[in-house]
């Protein structure tokens, strides 16, 4: 194809390539074709299989209990060959789960046990001689750290499973071929030999040696499917489908907590305007390639117990794709690829997956503002994050893993940390490191305190004592965890498709922000007393006057918030990170703030034991009186240049609220969001749905098997939800005007 | 300088143009029977607070108003304290925030008029076009005359106002007296856009028990509220 050469014909530079040929777009959506015939009826089989899923034991349609996936391991699988244009799939059947060990044996068969399969014994065998991630943790974590783990004090911690949150480079198989790469990872391999050798270089050299190997099994995989993937791709078609095929690949080889897909809109938009602009291929035929290509992220599973759904509900892959951003030149990056993107959530209707993220800035085109919040309004399906923001440190070129996570795709990948406790480290400050649930001590044995009444003072004084344990505690764990994944578990593939010198960071994260920032604001602005019982562990507390709540854009309890968040990561910072990792922190809590809720004892703000948290930066339910504005600008206020990871706030909203026509609602939303974002707020999820609507389908699931809702970061289908979980979403803070 | 306010909602959007911080006064000298808010009535209740107070309340929010959005004084009634709104508005203004006034019309135009002038624009809530019918419904036999009065000022000066009327069945759900409202509509230039709402029962709950009257009294319909629509919006 004719392109415009630069930097990227010398090295490997997706960027260079992106911007020197990309064309930005300002129409609107007017040129957007409908779904094709085809389209409609591979969409439709698509449906009748998903159906069934949702309607299997544990919502498993079929799973292999022998091979052991990898790149290269399964046959060819379709949904029907005849119908689609891009092709390719986990195992050798739709919907068909893998096994995938490494990360942990135990979860893979624990996983089968209860979904009714039962592990082909020659892969137990296996494991003999091998151990698998899960166990290797388990083998050197300390005391300690069991103690505070089994304590929930920190929880969803990737030590049984595969970590996620990293993002291969995907385009680069279309951009340069597998050959190319392989050469080039085989002249950085060739770089690493020098006078003295040491454990560092031959970590790489080994490292690297893996990546090889596993472009070579992408070629193998090509193969299977008919496709020689040596080579870069000639046009829009080969273009999506050799980068899905890098995406697959990763997918095959690693059940990761998040596996994210990057930024691929832009990039593949310069093949669909260059076929367009030849005649190669019409506006409906690529809209065709774009939906079956979103179909099959649309059918990424993984194989997962019961227990991770209760922390991670509805089965979530966070297949994050962003979209849109501005250039570090001053154009915005919005092209046609962008609204076909988008366009998916009309042609095939709403669906959680891929976790469609609109990187938004104010100076993004006023069209393309429409048309997203319009999909807003109608799919809940989008979620929104902070380019202006995020730009600044870290390009025009990033991605989002996972939910709010940012980083540079191919050069920067993160050691996901998922999350501490605060609200229980709290209640341990109070109680002198004993568990208000269990009255093991835990924590380490301060002076429990013993007034009438919670002193501000004294509190914060442990408090801050408390977090500096946790803070500890809590980045071994990470430090052993990712030690042995990289040991037991290494992405290959994903890695393989990354620079050689990368950025890490060690990604760790806080729950029940809203929760310890009211109980403070009690303990400061009314009188709380303790209600002990008789070991002396606080389990109750009564509290006399009011006191300011976050969510309403109160300074005085708002910046409480904001003291615990940077308190806690400047705590973090004082640890050891692996790999000398950059420590960040984000407020984010997926659904996990049900599980962590179950699992806090009654706190100081008057929240009652085994009540969920608030999701991520959200404040507590019902406690923002002021309208969805006062809670957007408290929870902006959350600093980012201490939750580089993400601060995430689910917003729902009743459409009567957003205005009184689509016109309103749209206009409103776009308002909104530039506004938020002019003021340092980093996501946004929004929900424009009535409570009326999900009361409904908690009763009839059958009536709407495309319910998606946005909730912490990732988008579900409700009627996936348990109903602890449904309860829990309904029961959150809904703009409605009365 | 002090207000009584009821409460305070950052994000109105649907009481007047664009994205709104609407404050809700106490005090209301009507006794609507539908009315969604009887706990704003006495004007003895709600907060105490000064016009810097709510003028740093809404500073935060300017971002959000650039659409065309600003401040609407909603209520209760914030014309029964049109002194406190007329500072108030002067001192949004000076920090460059457009004002609506969100009124029943119950207070005489002699009594407010400066608060009037003062303000951007109007939402006017129309409770019936029928003296005895608005009587009925809001307990006051001076409202009809007064609604006419402030609406023909605003004419007469060029400010702008949304008309709103409320949808109840068995009182304003009937095409005759829809079509003579829009035939008096028609007439007003200053008349940007009017908005039927549907009565609801949300705030059943906030009334003493046995004085709500409407409880038997079904919202309308989808089909009813096309047809209201269709009436009063024919021809603008």
């Amino acid at each position: 194809m004719n392109f415009v050469n630069g930097e990227w014909n010398k090295a490997v530079n997706v960027r260079d390539f992106i911007q020197k040929n990309y064309t930005p777009y300002d129409g609107n959506d007017s040129f957007l074709a409908e779904p094709t015939a085809r389209t409609k009826q591979l969409w439709e089989e698509l449906s009748v299989l998903l159906e069934k899923e949702r309607n299997a034991p544990g919502r498993v349609l079929d799973a292999d209990t022998k091979l052991i996936s990898g790149i290269a391991a399964h046959d060819a699988g379709y949904i029907n060959k005849d119908l689609e244009v891009i092709v390719g799939l986990q195992t050798e059947k739709p919907l068909k789960r893998a096994i995938m060990p490494f990360g942990g044996l135990r979860m893979v068969e624990q996983s089968l046990e209860e979904h009714g399969y039962h592990l082909d014994p020659e892969v137990k065998k296996i494991f003999k001689y091998r151990h698998s991630h899960n166990e290797s943790v388990f083998k050197v974590y300390t005391p300690e750290i069991r103690a505070a783990r089994s304590a929930k004090l920190l929880t969803g911690l990737p030590d049984a499973y595969g970590r996620g949150r990293i993002i291969g480079d995907y385009r680069r198989v279309a951009l340069y071929g597998v050959d190319y790469l392989i050469e080039q990872k085989k002249a950085a391999k060739d770089q690493l030999d020098y006078p003295q050798i040491n454990e560092d270089i031959l970590r790489k050299r080994e490292e690297i040696a893996e990546q090889i190997d596993a472009l070579e099994e992408l070629k193998e995989m090509g193969k299977i499917y008919g496709f020689d993937l040596s080579r870069p791709a000639q046009d829009t078609k080969e273009a999506i489908q050799w980068t899905y095929f890098g995406y697959l690949a990763a997918v095959k080889e690693q059940n990761g907590a998040a596996m994210s897909l990057g930024r691929t809109s832009t990039f593949l938009d310069i093949y669909a305007e260059r076929d367009l602009a030849e005649g190669r291929y019409t506006e409906s035929e690529i809209q065709e390639m774009v939906d079956h290509f979103i179909m099959k992220l649309r059918i990424v599973r993984f194989l997962r117990t019961l227990d991770y759904d209760d922390i991670f509900a509805g089965d979530p892959v966070w297949v994050t794709e962003c979209i849109g951003g501005m250039g570090l030149d001053g154009r915005h990056m919005v092209t046609k690829m962008s609204y076909r993107y988008l366009h998916t959530l009309i042609n095939l209707g709403p669906a959680p997956e891929p976790n469609l993220t609109v990187l938004w800035s104010p100076r993004l085109p006023q069209n393309f503002k429409k048309y997203a919040t319009a999909i807003s309004v109608r799919t809940s399906s989008i979620q929104y994050e902070n380019d202006d923001l995020m730009r600044v440190d870290l390009g025009d070129d990033y991605g989002i893993a996972c939910c709010v996570s940012p980083m540079r795709i191919g050069k920067q990948m993160q050691f996901f940390g998922a999350r501490a406790n605060m609200a229980k480290c709290l209640l341990y400050a109070i109680n002198g490191g004993v568990d208000e649930i269990t009255g093991k001590q835990v924590g380490p044995a301060l002076k429990p305190i013993t007034g009438e009444y919670l002193d501000y003072d004294e509190v914060m004084a442990r408090f801050d004592e408390m977090a500096k344990y946790l803070a500890n505690v809590y980045t071994k764990a990470l430090y052993t965890i990712h030690y042995m994944h990289d040991k037991y578990d290494y992405e290959r593939i994903e890695m393989a498709l990354m620079d050689e010198n990368i950025k890490r960071t060690t990604a760790c994260g806080i729950a029940g922000l809203s929760v310890v920032a009211d109980s403070l604001s009690a303990i400061k602005y009314a009188k709380v007393k303790p209600i002990r019982n008789e070991k002396g562990i606080a389990v109750d507390f009564e509290i006399e006057g009011d006191y300011p709540k976050y969510g309403n854009n109160d300074d005085r309890v708002d910046d409480l918030a904001v003291m615990v968040a940077r308190m806690f990561m400047n705590h973090i910072r004082q640890n050891n990170m692996y790999r000398d990792s950059i420590a960040t922190q984000s407020v984010l809590t997926i659904t996990s703030n049900v599980e962590y809720g179950k699992n806090t004892g009654t706190t100081p703000d008057g929240r009652k034991a085994g009540i969920p948290l608030a999701p991520g930066a959200n404040p507590m339910h019902g406690r923002d009186t002021n309208g969805a504005l006062a809670s957007l600008l408290s929870v902006a206020k959350i600093p980012f240049e201490d939750c580089e990871d993400g601060i995430s706030y689910t917003f729902s909203m009743a459409p009567s609220a957003l205005g009184k026509e689509m016109e309103d609602r749209t206009d409103n939303l776009i308002t909104m969001l530039d506004a938020y974002m002019d003021k340092t707020g980093q996501h946004l999820n929004v929900n424009v749905l009535n409570r009326e609507t999900l009361l409904d389908a908690m009763d009839h699931p059958e009536k709407y098997p495309q319910l998606t809702i946005r909730v912490s970061g990732y988008a579900v289908n409700f009627i996936k939800l348990s109903r602890e979980q449904q309860l829990e979403v309904i029961s959150r803070t809904f703009h409605e005007k009365m | 300088m002090t207000g009584r306010i009821h409460s305070y909602e950052s994000f109105g959007a649907v009481d007047g143009p664009g994205i709104r911080f609407v404050v809700f006064f106490q005090g209301c000298p009507l006794r609507c029977v539908f009315c969604h808010n009887p706990d704003t009535w006495d004007p003895a209740d709600g907060t105490e607070v000064t016009v810097a107070e709510v003028v740093d309340k809404v500073r935060d929010y300017k971002p959000f108003y650039r659409n065309g959005g600003g401040v609407t004084l909603s209520g209760g009634e914030p014309l029964l304290q049109h002194e406190f709104v007329l500072a108030l508005i002067h001192a949004l203004h000076a920090e460059g925030i457009h004002v609506a006034i969100d009124t029943s019309g119950g207070i005489p135009l002699s009594v407010c008029k400066d608060a009037v002038d003062a303000a951007d624009m109007l939402l006017l809530d129309i409770k019936a076009y029928d003296r005895a019918l608005c009587a009925e419904i809001t307990g006051s036999d001076a409202v009809f005359e007064r609604e006419k009065e402030l609406l023909e000022y605003c004419e007469s000066v060029g400010k702008p106002v949304w008309i709103r009327h409320v949808v109840v069945p068995g009182y304003t759900l009937d095409k005759e007296k829809l079509e003579a409202l829009a035939e008096y509509l028609r007439g007003f230039k200053c008349v940007e856009r009017i908005e039927p709402l549907p009565f609801h029962k949300m705030g059943e709950h906030k009334w003493e028990p046995g004085l709500y009257r409407l409880a038997d009294t079904q919202p309308p319909t989808e089909a009813d509220m096309e047809m209201v629509n269709a009436v009063l919006k024919a021809g603008r």
